[in-house]
């Protein structure tokens, strides 16, 4: 399965004279595109159109929709801090690119709600049911942590579907879920920082989530797959980027390795929580389908990176398997510490060497448990949705 | 390359205005008066600034858009006009001018943007009207500048032109949408936004070309005659009215004139007095967010100082490096 940039080509304006007035040059050039340079998802189908959702045998659908969920989630947020950089950045070059990798991240965001949306309508949900109204969606993501295949119990479980009148799943997902049904890691809620904290961070999150999607591409879901597959070469160039400047400002002034050093050392407490499978995520990576012990082991306050990467769980189910669905993320922390060790070499960084901030009684992003920035972040994403919750936009 | 000498140069400028007067194009390495560069790079530059200052009231909207869809849009014409302002400060590189320093005239206000940015985005059916009004103008403006006579400009005028006649698709389309299918507070928000983007609009034509609040600076006659621009103000403004009053009946708006009228007569749209006053207004500083974008403008490039510094020392040392062998001798 393949998914790609879809432009619905030439298409007429209505009411629009353009043509008749224009010079000769503009009607050279007015004419309908079929450019697959336009963003991706900027047309006018849903993300999802024409592609077979059916779930594969033997899936929890409400697992693999909560799963969809935390991957589609950390693109999201990530994407948002990204989009507030827009004019602020130190070059026209930079606003470019960190644009381009905010609407990677927009693009995977709105594949993988949709995705999220569509198993979850695979287990019991009436298609074309009416959106549900906020207040009427599912429970917390802790409530269904270790009860698969609970109707309702991802979040906006009872949704809704895609007919006329109805909200598109990514819409609801985005703007209509509360702060505790975000599953996204904590590391991509933060505050902005300047701009080596957003080079800091990007390379981080960029590392961990191509390892992870590089993985992605052998789930036992076809659609996940074929995601995974258009993620990991976006997120190979913003890994690239983020190195890239990593290098430029630990190696450049003493002024500018001292501001990237800070920029480390502000992000890496988020690291650890990257590598703590939460209970569907150790589910559905689990070999045979079997569930392994459900252990969302949070980082404990006060271990240190080398005692988690020491944590039993690090050898944990890969992609071997084909009936895998998802990828354990203590898995790719090898790699993780493998390509940060060549980056930071080639910068003259040194590791931050600081201990994994703790959730709240273990709990951290993955189960819906955010930190304070999280809710002014989702009060500015969801304001206009929300003020007006019958709108078509 | 040719030396140029003074008793050359009635020469080199009879023969630069037939290459114009053929409709021709003048390319980099060829001669060319001294004002027309000059006039040139001052063209492209505000074009430039104005692409630049103008994600700003557009990308106020991104994190708040109502749709993901929306926010992909937008998001990506944001980046586009970026892209933009990157190829027209090229295009003045062509010229012998050079981006840093038009950066700093730019944000120590030494030279102007569009005025039409110095308006604010008050609400998300503000993002539609842009795309419709703003970037029609623009439009309307700009397709005649892809027969500039100045080659890398006429040529970069193509692209822009291209990606501007697709956002404005795109503000008409979520305009439409808001319209037909959203509920009555979206019409109200689409009918409040399109009045007040509807003069600012008309007077991104600039002054007109006749009467007291004609421009006097003679821009216009000579900038016709090297065909840098093609057409007056008052044209160009005039085509706009008569492209956009059947798409507002289109869309079921009302444009806050009420003297529009069909002129059978004259073939054309009537429509009311601009207000000059306001114009001159915003144009020399004064209108409602100058002051705000200059500041952000400002606060990007003093805050990015650092991070250029560190860039242009690390390729330093890399140069330094590759070089070792040879610079050792």
């Amino acid at each position: 399965m393949k998914l790609g940039c879809r432009w619905p080509g030439p298409h007429s304006w209505e009411g629009s004279e353009v043509n008749a007035v224009f010079d000769n040059a503009y009607e050279a050039i007015i004419d309908g595109d079929s450019d697959a340079r336009w963003a991706f998802g900027t047309g006018f189908e849903d993300p999802l159109s024409g592609v077979d959702t059916s779930l594969p045998a033997g899936v929890d659908g409400a697992d693999l929709a909560a799963y969809c969920l935390m991957l589609g989630d950390d693109a999201l947020i990530m994407s948002h801090r990204l989009q507030q950089w827009c004019t602020s950045l130190p070059e026209l070059e930079e606003e470019v690119a960190v644009a381009n990798i905010g609407l990677d991240l927009l693009g995977q965001a709105r594949l993988l709600l949709s995705r999220s949306g569509a198993a979850q309508d695979g287990v019991g949900v009436r298609a074309g049911a009416r959106r549900t109204d906020p207040d009427e969606s599912g429970g917390t993501p802790d409530d269904d942590a270790g009860r698969p295949g609970r109707e309702g119990a991802t979040p906006a479980g009872q949704a809704r579907g895609n007919g006329p009148g109805t909200r598109p799943h990514e819409d609801h997902y985005a703007y209509f879920r509360d702060e505790r049904e975000f599953r996204n890691v904590r590391l991509v809620e933060l505050e902005n920082g300047d701009f080596a904290e957003l080079i800091a961070r990007l390379l981080v999150f960029s590392t961990w989530r191509l390892a992870l999607l590089n993985r992605l591409t052998a789930s036992g879901d076809p659609v996940l797959s074929a995601i995974a597959a258009k993620g990991v070469k976006e997120v190979t160039y913003h890994r690239d980027y983020a190195a890239q400047w990593t290098v430029r400002l630990g190696d450049g002034t003493d002024y500018s390795h001292q501001r990237m050093q800070a920029g480390l050392d502000a992000v890496w407490p988020y690291v650890g929580e990257l590598f703590v499978a939460h209970a569907v995520e150790q589910r559905l990576s689990a070999r045979d389908g079997t569930c392994v012990t459900p252990q969302a082991a949070a980082p404990k306050a006060g271990t240190t990176e080398a005692e988690e990467r020491n944590h039993p769980d690090a050898d944990g189910a890969g992609m071997d398997d084909p009936t895998a669905m998802s990828v354990d993320p203590s898995t790719v922390r090898e790699e993780f510490d493998d390509v940060l060790a060549q980056v930071l070499k080639a910068s003259t960084l040194q590791r931050p060497d600081v201990a994994a901030l703790p959730g709240v009684g273990g709990r951290t992003g993955r189960d819906g448990v955010h930190t304070e920035a999280m809710g002014y972040l989702l009060a500015e994403m969801q304001s206009v949705a929300r003020a007006h919750p019958d709108g078509v936009w | 390359m040719t030396t140029e000498t003074d008793a050359a140069t009635p020469d080199l400028e009879a023969h630069f205005q037939r290459t114009v007067d053929r409709d021709q194009r003048i390319e980099p390495r060829d001669w060319m008066p001294d004002g027309y560069r000059k006039t040139l790079i001052r063209q492209v530059a505000q074009h430039a600034h104005s692409e630049i200052i103008g994600m700003q009231p557009e990308a106020n909207w991104i994190t708040r858009a109502p749709s993901l869809r929306r926010k992909a849009i937008l998001l990506a014409k944001v980046q586009d006009e970026a892209g933009h302002g990157l190829y027209l400060y090229s295009a003045t590189e062509t010229l012998g001018a050079d981006r840093t320093d038009l950066t700093e005239k730019l944000i120590e206000s030494r030279q102007k943007y569009s005025s039409i940015f110095n308006y604010p985005t008050l609400t998300f059916a503000d993002v539609g009207v842009i795309g419709w009004l703003v970037d029609g103008a623009a439009i309307c403006n700009q397709v005649p500048l892809c027969r500039s006579s100045y080659g890398p400009y006429a040529r970069g005028m193509v692209r822009i032109c291209k990606e501007e006649s697709f956002h404005q698709r795109q503000g008409y389309e979520l305009l439409m949408t808001m319209m037909q299918r959203g509920t009555e507070a979206q019409r109200r928000m689409v009918q409040d936004a399109t009045e007040r983007w509807w003069w600012p609009s008309l007077m991104m034509f600039g002054p007109p070309d006749t009467g007291d609040a004609a421009s006097t600076s003679g821009h216009t006659q000579q900038s016709m005659a090297w065909k840098v621009k093609r057409h007056t103000n008052d044209e160009l403004r005039q085509r706009f009215v008569d492209m956009t009053v059947p798409q507002a009946d289109v869309l079921g708006v009302t444009l806050p004139d009420p003297e529009l009228a069909w002129n059978s007569r004259r073939g054309h749209y009537d429509f009311g007095e601009i207000d000059w006053d306001e114009f001159k207004q915003v144009v020399s500083g004064g209108g409602p967010c100058n002051a705000e974008r200059l500041a952000q403008r400002r606060r990007a490039h003093e805050d990015g100082a650092w991070v250029r510094e560190a860039a242009a020392a690390h390729a330093a040392k890399h140069a330094s490096h590759d070089h070792q062998p040879m610079d050792a001798s």
